[in-house]
């Protein structure tokens, strides 16, 4: 006997977002509520029926069957909404409009509709969260837990933005060639931000953090399977994501706690992800660009090599050079200084980490306490505290009490 | 928070041509100095000129190159965004140029559009 419910919520996560895309294209961006109205109807319909029925053949098509009549029930018995559909379509008779789901259909549409929802007039976080809602099937509850927030917020959040958009006339047509470059990046700035809200997010539900994760390289994939996006930026960002979630159960432990690089089990590495992100990664070197994504994805490549050798951290520390020559971030210089250490030994560390302008990021201190460990012991902790003074999450605390601890009760040897 | 422009000038290497290893050691040189001032946030734009160049000199005559009639050559240009003067003169000391008689020049700037 199958558990129905546990097929519906997974039916729930992959089709919900393919009938709201091709119904939001078939509508227009105007009507995106209509279509996630349809599309939550079809599985509460199917919710009711295989509990009385039991499952259909074919669950996939028997939802496409239900979505395809509730739109054409709607465009029926709604003559204002028909009309301003019908307008679109001046050269159909109204009793042709089809809701088209092939698979050619529902990729192309997502792909209109992820172009859509990207878009700087709304924030990045009501970016994340639409393509979440839409383009994923998350529920408001699953967007609350990821975002460490409540639904109500959440709500809001999503509506203000479909306003938003709907203000600023956002249609679902594929991006003119002129503007596609500009527009990727918005895209992918938003898939970059999904998965490292999954990867470096403060929420101990590791489920929910891997789904993020695997959703931004499902979107992003998305763009790879489309020749006119299938760019070697957008190669060099799924790259980047591979050889991130190659490590992804060995640094969150079964109780959700982090751990650090230095301490996994490489044994635990993904090695498929490693080799997929490597293709990935020379796809991406075929053009003349250079991105920050490039880079990045670089450095996580040469994170996935597990030998701890100078060369190694000779060519991340290069790599984050050049990267900061791109565009400076706090983690980019720390992770410089700390790829530095590794490369010029400490002291030589010390000197350009003092130079730092970060006193307030928990991070700095910490990086601190790790250079000054065994160079000068008392700098280390004092510097630790510091860091434990500022750190806001219980796991970043404990992770800290921990060097503490060790440089409290030296090794007797 | 104020612009200071470095103007990186050496004589040029004449017919001497480095070999690969000593290209990938002087650009990490330079990477790694670049990176030092990006990592504190005081990198501004620069420029890095290329090898083909003309001056204009008065009454419209063109010379091919810039190096026909200097003795140092214009390597390149970077600005800091730094407070004073003084921090910009403690970052240039790095400046790997130095190490090979080049100078770096350190210039406040003047916003034209201001």
């Amino acid at each position: 006997m199958p558990n129905i419910s546990k097929i519906i919520a997974d039916l729930y996560r992959t089709e919900f977002s393919k009938i709201t895309s091709v119904l939001g294209k078939l509508f227009g961006f105007e009507f995106i509520e209509i279509a996630e109205d349809i599309a939550s109807d079809t599985f509460l319909q199917a919710t009711e029926n295989w509990a009385a029925k039991g499952l259909p053949d074919n669950p996939t098509a028997w939802l496409y069957t239900v979505a395809k009549n509730k739109a054409k029930d709607y465009l029926k018995h709604d003559a204002v909404f028909r009309n301003k559909v019908i307008v679109q379509y001046p050269e159909q008779a109204q009793s042709t409009i089809e809701v088209d789901l092939s698979s050619k259909n529902i990729k192309d549409s997502m792909l209109r509709m992820m172009f859509a929802i990207c878009n700087p007039n709304i924030s990045t976080e009501a970016q994340i969260g639409l393509s979440l809602r839409i383009l994923c099937g998350f529920s408001i509850d699953e967007i609350a837990a990821a975002f460490l927030s409540n639904k109500e917020t959440i709500n809001k959040r999503l509506f203000r933005a479909k306003e938003k958009l709907r203000e600023e006339k956002v249609t679902l047509e594929f991006p003119e060639t002129r503007q596609l470059d500009d527009k990727l990046n918005t895209v992918l700035t938003t898939l970059y931000l999904l998965f490292n809200e999954g990867y470096y997010s403060v929420s101990k539900n590791k489920t929910l953090r891997k789904d993020l994760c695997l959703e931004a390289m499902r979107l992003c994939y998305l763009l790879i399977e489309n020749e006119n996006t299938n760019k070697p930026v957008v190669n060099a960002l799924i790259a980047l994501m591979c050889f991130h979630a190659s490590r992804f159960d060995a640094r969150i432990a079964t109780n959700g706690e982090l751990i650090l690089y230095s301490d996994q089990d490489t044994s635990l590495w993904n090695k498929e992800l490693i080799m997929q992100g490597k293709y990935f990664l020379n796809k991406a070197a075929s053009g003349k660009s250079l991105s920050k994504f490039h880079l990045e994805a670089a450095i996580a490549y040469w994170h996935t090599e597990a030998q701890d050798t100078i060369e190694k951290w000779d060519h991340i520390l290069q790599l984050y050079n050049k990267l900061l020559i791109v565009e400076y971030s706090p983690i980019a210089a720390l992770n410089r200084t700390y790829a530095l250490a590794k490369v010029s030994g400490k002291p030589v560390a010390i000197t350009e980490a003092l130079k730092l302008n970060l006193h307030q990021n928990h991070l700095y201190h910490s990086l601190l306490g790790y250079l000054y460990t065994d160079v000068d012991n008392t700098l280390a902790y004092a510097s630790y505290q510091q860091a434990h003074n500022l750190s806001k999450t219980a796991n970043d605390k404990k992770v800290i009490l921990k060097h503490l601890e060790n440089l409290a009760s030296p090794k007797t040897n | 928070m104020k612009e200071f422009l470095m103007v990186f000038r050496s004589e040029g290497m004449g017919d001497y041509r480095p070999t690969p290893e000593e290209m990938e050691a002087v650009d990490k040189e330079w990477n790694n100095w670049f990176g030092s001032i990006a990592a504190q946030g005081k990198l501004g734009g620069g420029h890095r000129p290329g090898f083909e160049g003309k001056t204009i000199h008065p009454g419209n005559v063109i010379t091919d190159g810039p190096y026909a009639e200097v003795k140092e050559i214009l390597m390149g240009t970077t600005v800091l965004k730094v407070d004073t003067m003084e921090e910009a003169l403690e970052i240039a000391k790095g400046c790997p140029i130095l190490n090979v008689g080049g100078t770096v020049e350190v210039r406040d700037i003047i916003m034209m559009n201001a």
